[in-house]
């Protein structure tokens, strides 16, 4: 079997959910009452995707400004990067251009790109509308996706489709950074501590992304007033 | 009422007769910074006069160890984020209009009605933080965009005295308040007060308030910013951080620890603390450029280890209890953050990893280090940890003793001891700057979040019939005062009223504060105390931490 690990790092402004984000999808749930990140934190997690198990370091990074300038140390060797924004916030979404912008000058290596659009529940006060950000995601080269931390939408996707492009990206040889071996089902050296983190923790099959805008389905978008 | 003597009486009878001639708690060897409580305040005191900065140009703490382990420090300067803070903070300030602080104009009608506003009026103490040009940065209750103008009052009191009168602001004190003013590098710091602290006590808070905005930022970033833009709006660095000023100030005001500048340990058996700290130095006594491995729960140390020739000062750790305590983000996941601990080194930030030991333990491992690139040797080390505590059962003494299992004589030792007239005690022993208390102050009281929070803290006249451990700490902090009242400080104080007796007692190696039933005689008091000292003797290796540990 094909194995992949890959570290992936989360960006965004405070406050758009990156948390909520990583922990609806590793720890299937949601609260109300995340206390802002410190720093960052660090999350595993296996993807099967066909024959193939993608092993993600996940890091999820602080939003506010004084660990801006941590950021370096969290997405040094970073093979993917989430870059979520609110889709009622559109400085969080301008944030992204700066971010994207730095990915670009001090990360050497190809990376798989995806913009996350958060909290798409709050369908009434959109600020961003979904044509802007389709645009922009092609523009440079990241998949696009609307997701909701709160109905748990479209999550699962944005991380399938991260798993997806790493490893297409890990059989081009373009990337040293990321580690890539075969190895035969249960007779798998295990590293230290819980073997069943080798489990996958989610599998998903390749019906793949073709992530057009009337796949990322949505009502009109209203004109209504933000509240 | 009060009756102080400033000479020792006979110290009270037998207690030279212990086996051991050292005090009860007192070991050669520390692994904090022995303190005074009150040591911190007088330099305080006088740095502040000078407005010295001799703390960045003293050469840092953590270069040092990174010179020692052969790195070459390579530290990963903010330099970037400031170079660019000129920018983004005018796109900010042009972008989004989140801050009206406008000085002038016609707020200041409004800002009249809000100060009289329930929001505001009737707090029993009110912490006001400004930068020295007088923007607002924190403000305890209310919202401090709306309180430009009391900050305008309180820069212009401040540089008044220091300009025409070459002389410092300490303090204002009326018939039911006092405001104490503390100058710190670019920030002014203010408590204003209905409670029945002391001028140095507040001090002593609002230092504390500006370690723990230096353990956010450092002192070198903080210096800079203001250096570079005298004019800029420091919350938005602090965005995020305000809560761990508000925890600290209710953890201030409850917690005798911050009184005492002593730390408290959870009481284990010495064969489990020395179960875990040895799992902790076999598994990472390898990692050189690690520099302390500290496990705490409930705001209580379990062990430190060190590395050699460093050891923390109390205040780093009540910071750290305060920041692990306040997130609960660390619960979630493993987490790799910076940490400036103020006394151990502020011009620079550690690296810690944080997490908890384990699912069913809500013990909290934090293993800081000067190396950025730490962190997946420290997310093995902690695993690793994790699972030698589990297999040595250390995971449930800790629980027990967390849970205050009904078993250890620790969980109720006013019982234990057995003499009814003592209601509640707390001894700090001074060579080990540790604590100990009657009655841990219950966790869940201090659970208060900042919204929960914002509308308490009313100035209340409640009979209260039966007294909580944090009304004895309120009774103590008059007593602490008195003894360490730098004209004439007192060694003993009996005071006795209609609702209790107090004793208050200092000796070189322990400061001791007991409550009694009211009616208690001197002599009988002082009976008392010593069976109290030989209890604390007896236990004093499950209550404190009796040796040093390093890697």
């Amino acid at each position: 079997m094909k194995v992949v690990e890959a570290k992936i790092v989360v960006l965004g402004s405070q406050g758009v959910g990156k948390t909520s984000l990583v922990v609806r999808y590793i720890g299937k749930m949601f609260s109300k009452h995340i206390s802002p990140t410190i720093g960052a934190s660090f999350f595993t997690c296996n993807i099967n995707v066909d024959d193939a198990r993608v092993k993600l370091q996940v890091w999820d990074t602080a939003g506010q400004e004084r660990f801006r300038s941590m950021a370096p140390m969290y997405y040094r060797n970073a093979n993917a990067a989430l870059l979520v924004y609110d889709i009622t916030n559109a400085s969080s979404f301008a944030a992204i251009k700066g971010w994207v912008k730095e990915l670009q000058s001090n990360v050497p290596e190809p990376m798989v790109l995806a913009l996350v659009g958060n909290k798409c529940d709050l369908e009434s006060c959109r600020a961003v509308s979904n044509n802007e950000a389709t645009q922009y995601a092609t523009s440079i080269g990241a998949a696009y996706c609307e997701t909701s931390a709160l109905h748990d939408q479209g999550i699962d996707q944005v991380f399938l489709s991260t798993a997806t492009a790493l490893l297409s990206l890990s059989s081009t040889n373009l990337v040293s950074s990321m580690r890539s071996y075969d190895s035969v089902d249960g007779d798998e050296r295990l590293p230290f501590g819980n073997p069943t983190e080798e489990m996958a923790t989610h599998i998903g099959k390749v019906e793949l992304p073709a992530w057009s805008d009337d796949r990322v389905a949505h009502g009109e978008t209203q004109r209504t007033m933000c509240c | 009422m009060a009756s102080t003597s400033k000479d020792v009486p006979t110290s009270p009878s037998g207690h030279d007769n212990t086996d051991d001639d050292l005090e009860p708690g007192a070991s050669y060897d520390s692994i904090l910074n022995p303190t005074d409580s009150f040591e911190e305040f007088a330099t305080e005191m006088n740095t502040s006069l000078e407005r010295s900065r001799d703390l960045t140009k003293k050469s840092s703490t953590i270069s040092e160890i990174q010179s020692e382990i052969g790195e070459c420090s390579k530290e990963l300067k903010e330099t970037k984020s400031s170079d660019n803070l000129q920018n983004k903070d005018e796109a900010i300030s042009a972008s989004t209009s989140n801050s009206n602080l406008d000085e002038n104009g016609e707020d200041t009608d409004n800002e009249d009605d809000y100060l009289k506003s329930p929001e505001l009026v009737n707090k029993e103490k009110h912490v006001f933080i400004l930068s020295s040009a007088g923007k607002p940065i924190y403000s305890r209750y209310g919202n401090e965009d709306k309180l430009a103008g009391v900050c305008g009052v309180i820069q212009a009191l401040v540089s008044v005295v220091e300009e025409q009168n070459r002389d410092i602001l300490r303090s204002i004190i009326t018939k039911d308040c006092k405001a104490v003013f503390l100058v710190k590098g670019p920030l002014i710091l203010v408590a204003v007060s209905k409670s029945n602290e002391s001028e140095t006590q507040l001090v002593l808070q609002l230092t504390y308030a500006f370690n723990q905005i230096v353990s956010v930022l450092t002192l070198t970033q903080l210096n800079r910013i203001f250096e570079q833009r005298r004019n800029y709006d420091l919350r938005r660095l602090l965005s995020g951080a305000e809560r761990l000023i508000d925890n600290l100030l209710i953890f201030m005001e409850k917690d005798p620890a911050f009184l005492l500048g002593a730390v408290r340990c959870l009481p284990l058996p010495e064969k489990v603390r020395e179960n875990i700290t040895n799992a902790i130095i076999s598994t990472c006594h390898k990692i050189r450029d690690l520099v302390f491995a500290i496990l705490i729960a409930g705001n209580q140390l379990i062990t430190l280890v060190r590395m050699k020739k460093y050891t923390l000062h109390p205040s780093d750790i009540h910071l750290l209890f305060n920041l692990v305590r306040s997130s609960e983000s660390f619960k979630t996941a493993e987490s790799w953050t910076p940490i400036c601990l103020p006394k151990f080194d502020a011009t620079g930030f550690l690296h810690g990893h944080v997490s908890y030991i384990s699912e069913d333990c809500q013990a909290c491992l934090l293993l800081l280090t000067v190396q950025r690139d730490a962190f997946y040797p420290l997310s093995q080390a902690k695993h690793t940890i994790s699972d030698k505590l589990r297999r040595s059962n250390c995971l449930t003494a800790i629980n027990d003793a967390l849970n205050r299992s009904k078993d250890l004589p620790t969980t109720n030792p006013l019982k234990h001891i057995g003499i009814p007239e003592i209601r509640h005690f707390m001894y700090k022993c001074k060579s080990t700057a540790q604590l100990f208390t009657s009655d841990p102050i219950c966790l869940d009281r201090l659970q208060d979040y900042r919204q929960r929070h914002k509308e308490g803290g009313d100035v209340v006249k409640k009979k209260v019939e039966k007294l909580s451990d944090i009304d004895y700490v309120r009774n103590y902090r008059e007593f602490c005062s008195k003894m360490h009242c730098a004209c004439s400080p007192a060694k003993l104080i009996f005071r006795s009223n209609s609702l209790d007796t107090v004793l208050a007692w200092i000796t070189n190696g322990f400061e001791l504060y007991v409550t009694f039933d009211p009616l208690m005689e001197k002599d009988q008091a002082i009976r008392a105390v010593d069976r109290l000292l030989r209890w604390i003797k007896n236990e004093e290796k499950r209550i404190f931490i009796m040796n040093a540990p390093t890697f």
